[in-house]
């Protein structure tokens, strides 16, 4: 395939997913903006206001980019979580085998989709939010650059997990039993400095805790751990597990016997 | 000589746990040709196919479509390439102009060559009024031409057909057969076909290859294959119930109901004396047909023994009225 021909692939691809999301979207778009409202209203508004300030901010204001990036975490990896899955189960993924798409941009254009979700989701958040604050960035474009790589991340993530995963159930593990704990432990209502010295240290051990951070550290900027390591991390995370992703494809890892 | 549409060359595959699948194939397929590739269940059909589609790992040999080494320049190999799946394979939740136009994209057609084509195709195929509907609202027989539209957006020089008839009645199959005639004819695209309809295949293909326990054990034009066929049983219905069975010389008959007889011909044996034995005896014939349709026999006699059971259940038996 030419570059030209290979660009109109990746964006049939992404174009596709993005219709998917849409068409469902009283199960993709409309929930999460629900459910953080009522964060909003109950721990923002009602119990916040007793619990006073947070690192020199009011409890709302700490909690709204903490909110704001678990919604990006989640509905970045369920999404293609579930449309690879659901890809595979269906056996529509043959379509994409049969074509002479290279596997990057099959890979690529599923990471893409599940950024579309989760950044759309973290937008309609961000927007809820401000019915309930007045919101700063004090530094924009580390803000944005945080976001969509950690969107980019967990988009793989959730490749991998569609990969592996042989029943629908296998695609709901991961984010019930590792992703809801890591994102509440992450630093979303709390800031690591109330914890013990030995629970700060284990904080530490946590992914999800420096993309909250430093995504914070872009509103208000405040941190608890060091930007610039955070982002690092992030970096590598993303190269490494984009690397595992498609050498499992290249291999035909769950879609090829 | 042209370079075949489809060349394989010592096609191995064993699965994982074990099971030999293909036991070292060689097969070519000229191009312009209307293929069949016959075999009973698990013989080794589909997983030939899958190898060619990359949707399964070859153990070893090679493929090449239309000259071209899929394993060196999988790309373009798969650019000559068009499959028609046994199984559904697209989301059903999608419209059905959605669905061909993605199928389009993934091989680069812009959206201004692509929607053209569909139109075409779908138009062609009777599906261009349910367009804008999801499909999992089409019939059975409307899906198989859904997967038909999808695979030739591309303009294939290569077409694979994994069973496109399963499940049609008769009417559309018939269509079908007429649509799939029409590409081969006149847009010169070379036509591989699986089928357990062996009318199918005998109606539809020049060349044929048997696929038995993962090897070829024939490959010959369909033609040659029938003149093959020694023996041929026919049903004669009687106008009234027989108490003796007729004897006539030379011919093996049974009777099987009361009104009805079956009769083995063999290659050089005249109906005529049949008739002309069955007059003389006072039985009166009201209709002759095949117990089953030619190349089923054929079919039948090389595949049976093997080992691997009896044919697959869904083959029908196809009566020819004389």
């Amino acid at each position: 395939m030419n570059a030209t021909q290979t660009l109109i692939a990746l964006w049939t691809l992404v174009l596709k997913e993005i219709k998917r999301f849409t068409r469902i979207w009283p199960q993709t778009l409309l929930p999460p903006s629900i459910t953080m409202a009522m964060y909003f209203i109950i721990f923002g508004n009602l119990i916040g206001s007793r619990i006073g300030d947070m690192d020199g901010f009011s409890y709302m204001d700490f909690i709204v980019p903490g909110l704001i990036m678990m919604s990006v975490i989640t509905n970045s990896y369920s999404n293609v979580a579930s449309s690879f899955f659901s890809n595979k189960f269906q056996r529509s993924i043959e379509e994409m085998m049969v074509s002479p798409m290279p596997n990057w941009v099959i890979l690529a254009g599923f990471i893409l989709g599940g950024m579309a979700r989760g950044l759309g989701v973290g937008l309609i958040v961000t927007i809820v939010s401000l019915f309930f604050t007045r919101l700063t960035m004090e530094h924009p474009l580390l803000t944005v650059l945080v976001v969509v790589l950690t969107s980019a991340l967990f988009s793989i993530g959730g490749f991998i997990n569609a990969l592996l995963a042989n029943k629908f159930d296998d695609i709901s593990i991961v984010p019930t039993f590792i992703l809801t704990p890591l994102t509440y432990l992450g630093g979303v209502f709390y800031s690591i400095s109330m914890l013990p010295e030995f629970w700060q240290g284990v904080s530490m051990l946590n992914p999800i805790l420096y993309m909250v951070n430093v995504f914070r550290y872009g509103f208000l900027g405040v941190s608890d751990i060091p930007v610039g390591w955070a982002l690092a991390a992030i970096f590598a995370f993303i190269i490494v597990l984009f690397s595992i992703a498609l050498a499992m494809l290249e291999r035909g890892k769950g879609i090829r016997s | 000589m042209a370079e075949p549409a489809l060349s394989i060359r010592g096609l191995t595959k064993v699965y994982g746990n074990g099971f030999q699948a293909l036991k070292g194939i060689d097969l070519d397929v000229q191009q312009g040709d209307f293929f069949a590739l016959l075999g009973p269940n698990g013989a080794g059909k589909s997983t030939t196919l899958g190898v060619v589609c990359s949707l399964v790992q070859k153990t070893a040999g090679k493929v090449s479509i239309f000259g071209i080494d899929v394993d060196k320049d999988f790309a373009k190999a798969k650019y000559q390439l068009g499959v028609v799946p046994q199984e559904f394979n697209f989301n059903q939740f999608e419209k059905v102009l959605d669905i061909v136009l993605a199928q389009a994209g993934y091989y680069g057609m812009t959206s201004r060559e692509a929607l053209p084509r569909a139109k075409q195709l779908l138009t062609d195929l009777g599906l261009w009024e349910k367009r804008n509907g999801s499909a999992r609202m089409l019939s059975g027989g409307m899906k198989r031409r859904l997967m038909i539209a999808r695979a030739l957006m591309h303009r294939p020089k290569l077409l694979i057909l994994d069973e496109p008839t399963a499940g049609v009645d008769i009417e559309l199959r018939r269509s079908m057969w007429e649509y799939m005639r029409r590409i081969n004819q006149d847009e010169g695209t070379t036509i591989i076909l699986t089928t357990h309809y062996l009318e199918e295949a005998e109606s539809l293909c020049r060349n044929v290859a048997i696929i038995n326990n993962g090897d070829i054990v024939r490959n010959t034009s369909v033609r040659g294959l029938l003149a093959e066929l020694n023996t041929e049983t026919f049903l004669i219905d009687t106008s009234e119930a027989i108490t003796d069975i007729p004897k006539i010389e030379g011919f093996e008959v049974k009777q099987l109901e009361s009104t009805q007889l079956s009769l083995e011909v063999h290659r050089g044996q005249r109906l005529n004396d049949v008739f002309s034995a069955l007059s003389e005896q006072g039985i009166q014939v009201v209709s002759m047909r095949n117990r089953a349709n030619r190349l089923e026999e054929m079919f039948v006699s090389m595949v049976e023994g093997s080992g691997q059971g009896a044919i697959d259940q869904r083959v029908e038996k196809q009566e020819e009225r004389v």
